[in-house]
């Protein structure tokens, strides 16, 4: 793609900063190499602004802002550590926190703490309070660590798949992400690419291999290497990050700024891989 | 169609057949093969629009959104099923957990503040009582008469039982009158009895003038948005006028939810020729050529008598391809909203009409650039749209006479609760509380608080009665005039309940979209429960105060942003919470 591109210069935190057109004020925090904690975003998905942790004070601006949907625009004005800023962040977490169980969301935890989040502070506070629905074996989904960040529909729906399987479902807190009448995984549009599994931020929907060996309190992260290679199932020539324990593949990725996945695959791609393995019964 | 996968579920014969009655020339299933589900914003247009009709169908057919129903909908639409099953989960009206059971009506009664004060209880114990299916609801903007009831027929049109009862405005006869002044005198289902009363005269005096001179008027008359938000009308519908785009909207934002504000129902039930009208008028200025009035789905007479004006007026050659000769298009319909408070918010309605959720949208941009279906558009609150008929037949000039310089003209008035007697007041911007209170015979009892602006609004004591309710006194005062509310509470009520309810409300109301609303509403609610009529401990008043803040500072839309001024205000008035 080529653009003929248009600098925008904002301040940030006091420090003038210049970004193409177009780029957002997030772009522009990164840009100043400044860490802004996000959560609904995604690059390879368009921002639904929903989660509010990335908000930053805009001079001139009521309310605070999202950052990640924001469009810098010229002479803006911007603060990402100022008291309110750093409130609402804290909150935010601290809300998360309060319904929702964030033990595999690691990033989010070292926010929480960053933001110095207390979600004890609320009294018998209702949770998410949902029990995990394992429907095949490919895919786990666990609604009660699910922080309704909307990145698993846009990547079912109109941001990669288009396959529409999922949607957000009911209203304010019993908003729960749902096929229709929340039949089974199965039954519904689902083509598992597991495009929604790679793009969630708090491991809500993971994918069975992770799920059982840290059922089997046999999940280790640091022990696990990572080797790059291309699928070798069709012509499209999709890189794939294969993720393996013991020698054995127990996660498929692809990177998000592949040119030709974006971070998507297909299921080939992401679960044809038993036959590496070699076991006659996988 | 390869592109939509669908469970086996199949709708009945008459499913079928109500959704295609409600869908008109756009039923069945004329698709067959093609590929037409689109992604990005090609998926705003096809038929997506008339998903919530369809919806509304099936729920009057089966009395819920049945699997089957829901994938006949999905495929005449195409539109994904766990699309179509999240909209449908969405609203109040619509149920989707169970079969119900029963062929019979749903009788809706108001819990929110004026009809609980009032009697609801006690209605919903005797109708329960009485074998009826009751469904506990939110305001119905009925409160100058609680409690307020509202069934949603099965196989049969919706009803409002107090419709039946003859109308009388308060202040019928009243000189002073500009908005309300054919309310209770026209009939309001005849465009001659409203053309007798003056009515279509600013249409044509419009046309004569030319979209200029009329952006001027309303410009120079300082009138700003009735909806809650005062956003400057001249400015909005100039915005518009200059956008570029193909096609443009004008939408009245029918969908009167704030819990007490009931004058939109009824001006649109005495007076609908004004609002349709003034649309037009709308229409011709800015170069739109589509009109939408969204409107709540607990409004049946409301709705019934603007689909009737509409009729009327599309037969006389005011609405249609050429409005009054001036080979200008206007077409306007209108669209039933299905039981949420946040469709009331101008982007969630967009979403909501479009055939999506009703949540809202994030700004920049402005729906006068990209509004419905991603277009500029005009969205006005119909008592907004009424002023536009003086502005333009009387001058700016002469609307200004009355009202201060900072609220220019006339407001109207929602009077509920514990007053002699309840009703839509129209009063020139500057009159106090205590003046408008003893307009409606005043307050019966010792006044202990009065809700200003509705939910989202914020209590007063009876200290306030001199506070002259205009946007920049009350802006002062740290208040809102909102939607017009004023409902008074005595000193035999129990705030510490009717707090409860306003927070229950919100918790309820929240789209669930952001965070600090979705988790912000249902932590007050808990709070606020938990507290009772007990003294608020200091470390609950501190994480109050940072709910508040949060909520203000960083949710999406003006329902999270003011789900906590009324309880911040009770609290700080000791309404509730106090020590003692």
């Amino acid at each position: 793609m080529t653009v003929t591109e248009t600098a925008v210069t904002i301040s940030v935190d006091g420090n003038d900063v210049s970004v193409p057109e177009g780029a957002t004020i997030l772009d522009a925090c990164t840009a100043a190499g400044i860490d802004t904690p996000t959560i609904c975003y995604g690059p390879t998905l368009t921002p639904v602004n929903a989660c509010r942790v990335c908000v930053v004070e805009l001079e001139g601006s009521r309310t605070l802002v999202p950052s990640c949907s924001r469009p810098a625009e010229e002479g803006m004005v911007v603060s990402t550590d100022s008291e309110r800023v750093n409130h609402s962040r804290k909150m935010v977490l601290e809300f998360l926190g309060s319904g929702v169980d964030l033990s595999q969301a690691d990033e989010l935890n070292e926010w929480s703490a960053k933001y110095g989040a207390q979600p004890d502070r609320y009294d018998n506070p209702e949770r998410m309070n949902e029990d995990v629905k394992i429907q095949d074996d490919l895919y786990v989904r666990d609604y009660d660590k699910c922080v309704l960040c909307y990145k698993c529909v846009s990547a079912c729906g109109d941001d990669a798949q288009h396959t529409y399987a999922i949607s957000m479902s009911g209203r304010g807190f019993g908003a729960r992400i749902a096929t229709e009448f929340d039949v089974t995984l199965p039954d519904s549009a689902c083509v598992y690419c597991g495009n929604c599994v790679a793009v969630c931020p708090t491991n809500a929907l993971q994918f069975k291999t992770e799920f059982d060996l840290r059922e089997a309190e046999n999940w280790r992260p640091e022990d696990q290497s990572v080797t790059t290679t291309i699928c070798s199932y069709c012509g499209v020539g999709c890189n794939l990050e294969l993720h393996t324990q013991d020698e054995r593949i127990v996660k498929v990725t692809s990177p998000d700024d592949h040119s030709v996945t974006w971070g998507n695959l297909c299921i080939k791609g992401r679960f044809g891989w038993q036959y590496v393995h070699g076991d006659s019964d996988d | 169609m390869a592109d939509l996968h669908f469970t086996d579920a199949v709708a009945t014969d008459g499913e079928k057949a109500a959704v295609d009655l409600a869908l008109g020339e756009n039923s069945g299933l004329s698709l067959e093969g093609e590929r037409v589900v689109r992604g990005g914003a090609s998926r705003r247009r096809g038929l997506r629009h008339l998903l919530l009709p369809a919806l509304h169908a099936l729920q009057k057919e089966s009395g819920w959104i049945s699997p089957g129903g829901l994938n006949y909908v999905s495929e005449v639409l195409q539109v994904p099923p766990a699309e179509s099953y999240g909209v449908a989960s969405f609203y109040e009206m619509f149920r989707v957990d169970t079969e119900p059971g029963h062929d019979d009506d749903v009788v809706h009664v108001c819990i929110d503040a004026a009809c609980r004060i009032d009697g609801a209880d006690d209605l919903i114990a005797s109708l329960e009582r009485e074998g009826k299916h009751v469904h506990r609801s939110p305001c119905l903007g009925q409160c100058e008469r609680p409690p307020a009831v509202f069934i949603q027929g099965r196989k049969k049109p919706d009803l409002v039982p107090a419709d039946d009862d003859p109308f009388e405005l308060p202040q019928a006869g009243d000189e002073g009158l500009r908005l309300l002044k054919r309310v209770g005198v026209v009939d309001p289902t005849s465009l001659e009895s409203y053309r007798e009363h003056g009515g279509y005269e600013a249409l044509t005096k419009a046309i004569d003038m030319g979209a200029d001179e009329v952006l001027a008027a309303i410009t120079d008359s300082g009138l700003s948005g009735r909806g809650g938000a005062a956003f400057p009308t001249g400015i909005k519908w100039t915005a518009v006028r200059d956008a570029e785009g193909d096609e443009k909207h004008i939408v009245a934002n029918c969908d009167e939810s704030e819990p007490g504000t009931f004058k939109d129902r009824l001006v649109m039930e005495n007076d609908p020729f004004a609002l349709v009208e003034a649309m037009t008028i709308a229409a011709v200025t800015t170069g739109a050529t589509n009109g939408w009035i969204y409107i709540r789905g607990e409004y049946p007479q409301a709705t019934g008598r603007l689909e009737n004006a509409i009729a009327q007026a599309r037969d006389a050659g005011l609405l249609g391809d050429d409005v009054a000769g001036t080979g200008k298009a206007f077409h306007l319909e209108v669209r039933r909203g299905a039981g949420a408070y946040i469709c009331g918010e101008e982007t969630a309605l967009f979403n909501s009409l479009e055939g999506f959720r009703g949540e809202p949208r994030n700004k920049p941009p402005f729906p006068t650039t990209n509004g419905l279906f991603d277009q500029p558009t005009v969205i006005n609150n119909p008592e907004t749209l009424l002023n536009i008929l003086p502005i333009v037949l009387d001058g700016a000039e002469a609307y200004r006479s009355v009202g201060t310089d900072g609220s220019p003209g006339t407001r109207l008035f929602c009077v509920s609760g514990r007053v002699a007697t309840p009703g839509l007041y129209e009063h020139a911007f500057g009159a106090t509380l205590g003046e408008i209170i003893e307009s409606a015979g005043g307050a019966s009892g010792q006044v202990q608080a009065v809700l200003l602006g509705g939910a989202a609004g914020s209590f007063v004591t009876a200290d306030s009665m001199d506070l002259p309710l205009t946007l920049e006194a009350t802006r002062e005062a740290g208040t809102t005039l909102g939607s017009g509310v004023v409902m008074v509470f005595n000193d035999d009520d129990d705030m510490a309940d009717v707090c409860q309810r306003i927070a229950e409300f919100f918790k309820n109301e929240s789209c669930g979209q952001c965070v600090p609303c979705r988790v912000g509403a249902i932590r007050q609610h808990e709070m606020i429960v938990a507290i009772g009529d007990r003294p608020m401990p200091a470390d609950k008043r501190e994480l109050h105060e940072d709910m508040v803040q949060v909520m203000a500072d960083a949710s999406i839309c003006g329902l999270g942003h003011t789900a906590a001024s009324a309880i911040k205000s009770a609290l700080a008035l000791g309404l509730i919470g106090a020590n003692q």
